[in-house]
């Protein structure tokens, strides 16, 4: 445990090394301060990764079942996506999102209950790991598109009011904000409908049913409903810029709720504590 | 050594007089050697613009070459030097160094962060070097100046916001648009302006270009201008959901463009953002446009607004860039001292040196039985005396010279160790 923990440490302090590089480069106006968080969050997901790999070994499975497992592979999902973003757009103003985002999900992690839930027999199965990781890589592509969609409106605001503030030089074009709230939309989109598809598959094979209205399942669909309706909407309707921003943030708002909330308000099967005691 | 300045500027001299002073790009040997034959001048540059007229010079005796200067500008421009001298400044020393980097970053400009000044004294240079009219110090600090004009823009945002009408329209639409390639620009009506802005547009990446006009001929000949496309001005609506950006101008009393026309061509364009920009007075766009989703509608005063706002911001960053400044500018003092220094050092060092020699030759002539070790030994033990001894007084000499007593030590040092006359050995030095 003792390795882990130790990387996992590391690891946050590296996040919040790369938090400060890109505020630095948004406030201070140096771009090339971007460079130096894009370094250290590559470091960070490398050494996250590392300590992933040792937690599996000791424990003996997917460390993704207590609330202290979820939050920090929710942070390495969130920097991996980013870093993707970024190689093709370099857009230091997400860093300044995405960083200190991974940095906060990195002390609540730490913050919540170190504890390792052995997985029910039950559920063991290779599915598990697959609706991990499809549902929360397509959770972290929603965030980056709420992040996306918080920018383009506070830039819209601005451009419309023509007053301008400090932050209206750092942020990107309304256009590639717009792209890029598309891109993380479209992204999301498939990596969640796997997941609820993965997630039906493991409840068949461990309880006979592929959907059983679960809190979470519930939540989980109508929010998939509702990213399945901004998509339309977009492709086909032609929605875009405001409306599609707003939009994308209302939906993580369900999203959040769904991913949190439920889990520690609501109960059901997908409660952390519930992997054992089923 | 001392760096001198003479000139005026847009801040000193109306036009009239800067036009009068201003030396041809095409004519600068005249000039140059002219100046080099003043005593007291020893390196010259001299940059002319449509703003300023400097004199840059080198100079053992700063107060006689100052005057010289100022009549040479005078006499060169056939004009009474009463009448010019009230327009004129003079700079020596720490305050000349200050002033040409301050020029050289452009705080000095009429619009404070104008990159062309930076040029315009590089080109200055060029003619100096080419008719061999700078030196040792000169070559230094012209370089130093530059390197310093380059920081300033690097690590100050002194030069990064738009502060023309017509540059602040673009600079919004790339904040709208990610880029201007394959935007299209329509013109409607034909001012100065928005042909200005037009230009600049194109410039940054917009491809096409339709130009609308009440009379048609003249919409045919911008749009050839701009290698676009004229379109009639009865139907230029129908064009609309093809425009990203709209540079409007016309001197119609009414507006041009309703708010429900272009709530229509929203539709039609899918939402795809529109910048219309309207430099008319009376305006020719509704102003309620700006409330529709995706359009973004600027008048005159807006855009004026944003160029208000860049300027402050180019104020607060010009303060940023005298720190810097300043600290440059005692770089360079420090480096002009050690070389005022050097010379009186070498010669003191030399001076002894021979003394040394002198004595040890003597001493070695008598014992004749030493063998090689030992008179290596004697030659060492002497030149570390030497060493010992100079020492400390070398560094007084260096410290002292950076204040002001700093020529009264010399001139104690050359007359207690009666070293040569200043003049020829600093001038050996420099060679």
């Amino acid at each position: 445990m003792g390795t882990s923990t130790l990387l996992f440490n590391v690891t946050a302090l590296i996040y919040l090394v790369a938090s400060g590089f890109y505020m630095v480069a948004m406030l201070k106006k140096q771009p090339s301060m971007g460079r130096f968080g894009r370094w250290a969050l590559l470091v960070g997901i490398v050494v996250h990764a590392t300590s992933f790999g040792v937690r599996h070994s000791t424990v003996g499975g997917t460390p993704v079942t207590s609330l202290h497992e979820s939050l920090a592979f929710f942070a390495w999902c969130l920097v991996l996506l980013f870093l993707l973003l970024d190689l093709r757009f370099r857009f230091s103003a997400m860093g300044a999102f995405t960083a200190p985002l991974a940095f906060v999900l990195m002390v609540a992690s730490a913050l919540s209950p170190d504890i390792v839930v052995p997985l029910n027999p039950v559920l063991q199965s290779w599915l598990f790991p697959v609706h991990i990781a499809f549902a929360f890589l397509g959770n972290a592509a929603f965030a980056l598109s709420f992040g996306a969609g918080v920018m383009y409106l506070i830039q819209n605001r601005m451009l419309k009011s023509k007053r301008f503030t400090g932050i209206y030089q750092l942020l990107p074009s309304l256009d590639l904000l717009d792209k890029v709230n598309y891109i993380c939309l479209s992204v999301g989109f498939p990596l969640m409908t796997l997941g609820l598809i993965s997630g039906a598959f493991w409840a068949n094979s461990a309880w006979g049913t592929y959907w059983s209205w679960d809190p979470k399942e519930a939540w989980a669909l109508l929010t998939w409903f509702l990213y399945a309706a901004l998509l339309h909407g977009r492709l086909t309707i032609g929605w875009r810029g405001r409306r599609a921003a707003l939009f994308s943030i209302i939906a993580f708002m369900f999203l959040l709720f769904t991913f949190l909330g439920v889990s520690l308000l609501l109960g059901g099967y997908h409660t952390f504590e519930a992997f054992a005691i089923l | 050594m001392n760096i001198v300045i003479v000139g005026l500027s847009h801040k000193t001299a109306p036009v009239e007089i800067r036009e009068k002073v201003a030396f041809s790009p095409t004519a600068m040997d005249v000039p140059l050697q002219q100046l080099l034959q003043f005593p007291a001048v020893a390196e010259a540059v001299i940059v002319s613009t449509c703003n300023r007229v400097e004199l840059y010079a080198v100079s053992r005796q700063p107060e006689a070459a100052i005057v010289e200067m100022k009549q040479f500008l005078a006499d060169f421009h056939q004009l009474e030097l009463e009448k010019l001298e009230e327009h004129l400044y003079d700079f020596s020393g720490s305050g000349a160094i200050k002033h040409v980097l301050r020029v050289a970053a452009s705080l000095d400009s009429m619009m404070i962060g104008e990159p062309q000044i930076l040029g315009q004294i590089k080109t200055a240079y060029g003619y100096a070097c080419e008719y061999n009219a700078v030196g040792l110090i000169l070559n230094r600090f012209l370089h130093k100046t530059f390197s310093v004009a380059k920081r300033v823009r690097n690590e100050t945002a002194i030069a990064s916001n738009a502060v023309s009408v017509s540059f602040a329209a673009v600079e919004l639409a790339r904040k709208i648009f990610d880029s201007l390639d394959n935007k299209t620009v329509m013109l409607v009506g034909a001012g100065e302006m928005c042909e200005l802005a037009a230009k600049h547009f194109v410039n940054n990446g917009v491809s096409k270009v339709l130009v609308t006009n009440r009379t048609f001929s003249r919409a045919e000949k911008l749009a050839e201008e701009f290698n676009g496309t004229a379109v009639s001005f009865d139907n230029f609506q129908e064009q609309l959901h093809r425009v990203d950006i709209i540079l409007s101008s016309t001197g119609a009393p009414d507006y041009v463009l309703g708010a429900k026309k272009l709530k229509e061509v929203c539709k039609e364009r899918r939402y795809k953002p529109m910048f219309l920009i309207d430099i008319a007075v009376p305006r020719d766009i509704d102003p309620a446009a700006n409330k529709l989703d995706g359009i973004y509608l600027y008048d005159v005063d807006d855009l004026q607004g944003v160029v208000q706002a860049n300027v402050k911001e180019r104020q607060k960053e010009a303060a940023k860039a005298e720190l810097i400044i300043a600290e440059e500018v005692e770089k360079f003092q420090d480096w002009l001292a050690t070389l005022q220094v050097k010379p009186t050092i070498v010669a003191l060092r030399q001076q002894l040196d021979q003394v040394r020699q002198a004595e040890v030759e003597k001493t070695l002539a008598n014992l004749t039985d030493l063998g090689a070790k030992e008179r290596k030994a004697i030659e060492s033990m002497s030149s570390a005396i030497i060493n010992k001894i100079l020492h400390h007084p070398t560094k007084v000499l260096k410290q002292a010279n950076s204040g002001d007593e700093g020529s009264l030590y010399l001139d104690a040092v050359r007359a207690l160790f009666d070293l040569p006359d200043h003049e020829q050995t600093s001038n050996d030095a420099d060679k």
